[in-house]
Parts: C-alpha cells; sequence; structure tokens
C-alpha cells in the first residue's frame, strides 16, 4: 500500500517536470518570435520622429545634411541595392560554376577538401574583406583596371557614363566586388546541396541516352532544381544587402548620387557604422534608425522570399511523378 | 560547318573548362587574402601585442584589453545564446510536431540567421543602451547572444532531427518520463553535433563589427568592468585601420591575423570533431 503511494507521487512528479521540460521549451521558442517583434517594435518607435517629419518623402530625397537637419534615404538606398546588383551579378555565374565543379567534375578525393576551402571563405569575418579591400584591392583596381575601364568601357555610347570618373579605388564597383566575394560561397554551397538532390538515376537516364556533361547539368540538373538555385540566390542577396563591414571600408561614403559607378557612394548599413555614434539630436538618430529599418525591411523581403522557395524544393524532393 | 557531334562536345568542354575556372577563381581569392593576411600580420605580431594595452597615434602599444574585452564578451554571448538556442531548438524538434509555433519559430529563426547584423547593434541600442545611458560590454554580449541563438537553434533541431526514433522509444519503453528521454537520451547522442554548432557560433560572433559598433563601443584602456563601455577587436581593427597612423594600421593588422586565425581554427575544428563523432556511432 505504502509503495504504490509513494509510486503515484513519484509519478506525479515526473508528470509536473515533464510539464515544466516542455513549457521551458515552448518558452524559448516562443523568445524567437518575441525577438523578431520587438526588432522590429524597437525600430519603428525609434524612427517615429523622422516618419513623422518626413513622411513617404524621405524614400525618394536624396539630401542628406546634420546641418539643416533634412535627410533622405534615396542614396544609401541606391547605393545598398546597386552594390549588392553588382555583387549578384559577378557571384551568380561564379558560384554556379563552383557548384558544377563540387558536383559533377572534381575527382572525389578532391571533394571535401575544396569544399571545405569555399566555406573557410564564408568563415572569415567581413571586416577582414574590407581591410584587405582598402589596403589590397582597391590601389591595385585604382592602377591597373579603373583606368582601362576608364578607356574602354567609359567610352561607349550607352555605357559610358557609368564607367567614367577618377580611378580612386574606392567607390561602389569596388564594394560591389568585394561583396560578390563576400557571397559566392554561401551561394555555392547551397547551389551545391540542391545540385545534390538531384536523383542519381536521372541524370543516369541522361548519360545513357548518349548527353554530356554539360547538358546533363543545364537539362536536368538546373530544370530540377531551379526554385532551390534561385533561393540560394535570394539568401545570397540578403547577406549582400544587409553586408556593413566589407561595404563600409570601400565604399567611400558619400551622400551623394552620382551616374558613375566608380565614384564614391553610401549604403544604409555603411551610413549606420559611420554616422549613428556620431550622430547628435533627435532627428538625425531617428533619420538613421528609419534608415535600419528601411535595411530590415528589404532584408526581410528577401529572406523570406529564398526560405519559402528553399522549402517548396524540400517538399517535391521526397516525390517522385 | 561543324557536326551536331563536335559542337555538342565543344560546348561541354568550354561549359566544364568555364566551372573549373570559376572553382579556381573561388580559391584565389582564399589565398589571396590569407597570403596578404600572413604577410602583414606576421610582421605586427610581436609579443607586445598580447601585453600592452591599445596606444594613442604615435607610441607602439598593443591589443590586451582588445583581445580580453572580446573574450569576455564573446563567452558571455554564447553563455547567455546556447542554453536559449538549445532549448527552442529541442522544442522545434521534439515537441513541435502539431500547432503553429514551431513551423512559424522555424521561418523566423531562420531569417534572424541572415538578418544583418548591424540592426541588431540598433536594436540592443534601442532596447538597452538608451536605458541605461551609455554603451557597456553587457550590450556587446547581449548582441552576440542575440546572433548566437539561431545558429544554436539551427544545429540544435538538425542534429535531433538525426537521432533515430528507435532510441526515443527504447527510452519510453523502459517508462522514462519524456524530460528525462530528451535531455540524458536524445540531447547526449546529438551532442557532438550540437558542441559544432556552438563552436560555428564562437567562431561567428567572434569576428562580428557591426553590431558591437553601438553597444560596447570601444575603450582605449584596460577593463573589465562589463559595464563600461569595453574594447574589443573587431571596432578597434576597424577604427585603427580607418587612421592615417601607420602604427595604428599595423597593430590592425596583427589584430586581423589573430582573427581570422582564432576564427579558421574553430570552423576546422569544428569540422573534425563532427567528422570523428560521426564515424564513431
Amino acid at each position: 500500500m505504502k509503495s504504490t503511494l509513494l509510486h503515484q507521487a513519484r509519478l506525479k512528479q515526473q508528470i509536473w517536470l515533464d510539464m515544466l521540460f516542455r513549457g521551458l521549451t515552448r518558452l524559448s521558442a516562443f523568445g524567437v518570435l518575441a525577438l523578431l517583434l520587438a526588432i522590429i517594435a524597437s525600430l519603428v518607435m525609434g524612427s517615429m520622429p523622422a516618419i513623422e517629419a518626413f513622411g513617404f518623402h524621405f524614400l525618394v530625397n536624396d539630401e542628406w545634411n546634420p546641418v539643416t537637419d533634412e535627410y533622405g534615404a534615396l542614396v544609401p538606398i541606391v547605393g545598398t541595392l546597386v552594390t549588392s546588383g553588382i555583387a549578384l551579378l559577378i557571384a551568380i555565374p561564379v558560384s554556379f560554376g563552383i557548384a558544377i565543379f563540387l558536383t559533377e567534375l572534381s575527382p572525389r578525393v578532391l571533394r571535401r577538401p575544396l569544399g571545405i576551402a569555399i566555406e573557410l571563405l564564408a568563415g572569415i569575418p567581413s571586416i577582414i574583406y574590407g581591410m584587405w579591400g582598402l589596403f589590397v584591392f582597391a590601389p591595385l583596381f585604382a592602377d591597373h583596371f579603373e583606368p582601362w575601364i576608364n578607356d574602354h568601357i567609359g567610352t561607349l555610347p550607352m555605357l559610358g557614363p557609368f564607367f567614367a570618373g577618377p580611378p580612386m579605388g574606392i567607390g561602389i564597383l569596388t564594394a560591389g566586388i568585394i561583396l560578390a566575394i563576400m557571397v559566392i560561397p554561401f551561394i555555392a554551397s547551397v547551389m551545391r546541396d540542391v545540385f545534390e538532390v538531384v536523383p542519381p538515376m536521372l541524370k543516369e537516364s541522361a548519360y545513357g541516352v548518349g548527353a554530356t556533361t554539360w547538358e546533363v547539368v543545364m537539362k536536368i540538373v538546373l530544370p530540377f532544381t531551379r526554385i532551390g538555385v534561385v533561393g540560394g540566390i535570394m539568401l545570397g542577396l540578403g547577406r549582400a544587402l544587409g553586408e556593413t563591414m566589407a561595404v563600409t571600408f570601400v565604399i567611400g561614403n558619400a551622400h551623394e548620387l552620382s551616374k558613375s559607378l566608380l565614384m564614391p557612394g553610401n549604403s544604409i548599413s555603411s551610413a549606420l557604422a559611420n554616422e549613428f555614434t556620431e550622430a547628435v539630436g533627435e532627428l538625425y538618430t531617428s533619420a538613421l534608425i528609419e534608415l535600419g529599418l528601411i535595411l530590415f525591411f528589404i532584408t526581410f523581403v528577401v529572406l523570406s522570399l529564398a526560405r519559402l522557395m528553399l522549402h517548396k524544393l524540400g517538399k517535391g524532393e521526397g516525390q517522385t511523378t | 560547318m561543324l557536326t551536331l557531334y563536335t559542337r555538342r562536345r565543344i560546348i561541354n568542354v568550354t561549359g566544364l573548362l568555364v566551372s573549373m575556372l570559376a572553382m579556381a577563381f573561388g580559391l584565389f581569392w582564399l589565398c589571396w587574402i590569407l597570403i596578404t593576411l600572413l604577410s602583414h600580420g606576421l610582421t605586427a605580431l610581436t609579443p607586445a601585442v598580447f601585453s600592452q594595452m591599445t596606444p594613442p597615434p604615435g607610441s607602439t602599444g598593443g591589443l590586451l584589453n582588445a583581445i580580453a574585452g572580446t573574450l569576455m564578451m564573446s563567452l558571455l554571448g554564447t553563455l547567455i545564446g546556447t542554453p536559449i538556442g538549445i532549448l527552442a531548438g529541442t522544442y522545434l524538434a521534439e515537441f513541435g510536431q502539431r500547432g503553429w509555433l514551431a513551423p512559424i519559430t522555424r521561418f523566423i529563426n531562420d531569417i534572424l540567421l541572415s538578418a544583418p547584423s548591424i540592426v541588431i547593434g540598433l536594436f540592443v541600442y534601442e532596447v538597452y543602451v538608451i536605458r541605461v545611458g551609455h554603451f557597456s560590454g553587457w550590450a556587446g554580449a547581449l548582441a552576440l547572444a542575440i546572433i548566437v541563438i539561431p545558429i544554436v537553434i539551427r544545429t540544435t533541431e538538425n542534429m535531433l532531427r538525426l537521432i533515430p526514433n528507435t532510441l526515443r522509444e527504447a527510452a519510453s519503453a523502459l517508462g522514462a518520463p519524456q524530460w528525462k528521454i530528451v535531455s540524458f537520451v536524445t540531447l547526449r547522442a546529438a551532442r557532438a553535433g550540437i558542441i559544432t554548432g556552438v563552436m560555428l557560433a564562437i567562431a561567428r560572433i567572434s569576428g562580428e563589427t557591426a553590431p558591437l559598433l553601438f553597444t560596447a563601443l570601444n575603450n582605449q584602456f584596460w577593463s573589465a568592468d562589463m559595464n563600461s563601455p569595453l574594447a574589443n577587436l573587431p571596432v578597434v581593427i576597424f577604427q585603427f585601420a580607418m587612421s592615417p597612423y601607420e602604427d595604428w594600421q599595423h597593430l590592425a593588422w596583427a589584430g586581423a591575423l589573430l582573427i581570422t586565425i582564432s576564427v579558421l581554427t574553430l570552423n576546422i575544428l569544428a569540422r573534425i570533431l563532427f567528422r570523428q563523432s560521426a564515424t564513431t556511432h
């Protein structure tokens, strides 16, 4: 009799512990949700003064003048979008090539070390890229590449104005190139992962009817993984948009809108990194926080799309149609 | 006139050559960056770097206070972030089969995983630094913890999912309560993978600069007070590298080499550890 009572008490205790444990893990999961809401709420609250003062005009105004307290986000927004665009233009074909190499071409012995090497490229902190860009890449770029660009592309009728300007080494184009180097490993490793989900049977069938490796990649692997590839690209775009330190070093930090990609510009994240701690006055700080809010909004949309696409591919994985 | 066969072969060979070049292109940057770091960093890496404080421009000094600050903040950030991450990851893998919370949390977590780190700095500034009224090491550790959480959640969930269900069923059949099954059976079986995730998270935060700019700020002197602005390697590198003083730039290279070596070592160690555990199981 006594032992069953004891037994029941222990059972009760265990049930109680179970509930406690489950509640604790649930609370932590809920914390992630709360964190996101808190981030959005705090950014919105912080940027309220600027939103009230400038309204939607903030988004299209290219003025940024702390002296007259007049702020507009056009220059940093354009800078962020253009640098990320350049980065993707370079990074997409290169990452695609790397992914093909790692999944289809590389000898089995080299596959792992090469994959790790590319992932190490992703592990290098962004401030190192920035420093390297400022001290090593930018001077070389200014001495050897920008004069060439000036002479050969800068004189073309349509493209010309985008590539004219003094060879300074720092500017939008340099920032875009450094960003490209940074996002290549992210895009390449996602592409490699999605390429690996292609059923071997499909590829073998194509080889069996006489397709070349290139044809297998372009006509079997790529169509099968299209959504995943686009998802990986969006993931890389999300990285590029929010990247701060690498860009801050080499973009030049000029609040000016210029047609030429060789001229210095500004991005949202570099404006924040450079000016936030020195900003005086409520409106200045608040305008910078609104920039942060815009950045968060853009990356949120891009990353959500990326995740939805990758998720969709993951769902189709198990089906054999 | 080329035959169809030759044309296909030419396209094939060109395509494959180009992808090989792409691989070489990727490796080229890695090598170039590492070589630059070694050549600039090794000459600047003197014993003084580890024994003296950050100097004013024009005099010699080291990075001791910055190294100590980075270690303290990374440690605290990891200590705050890891338990929350493991618990939330456990929920996603073990308890979140039904209901709305798990899918939404998983989605949000994936977004936080690659959210711009500078925005996290802004967030901590808004909710902590303004309230307290000054920059502090705690704020920096908090910002780093927010970066750690999604990484740990992700790896914990993935690793727990690799644990075969038979293990859980066996424990359940012996009459173990669920909290015991999870903490003594599944989490223990997934231990190596989770430690790998934590190591990768430490590697990530030890190089993060952007979230520390508005939280920990910087401090030129020795300080172990978490409640005051704290020197840290990334921000010191940023400040010194952007300065016109040559001896500051030298120190920045030394710091950059230190950070890169530790980050890459952590990355490689994590991989080795994970691989070893995978082969012994």
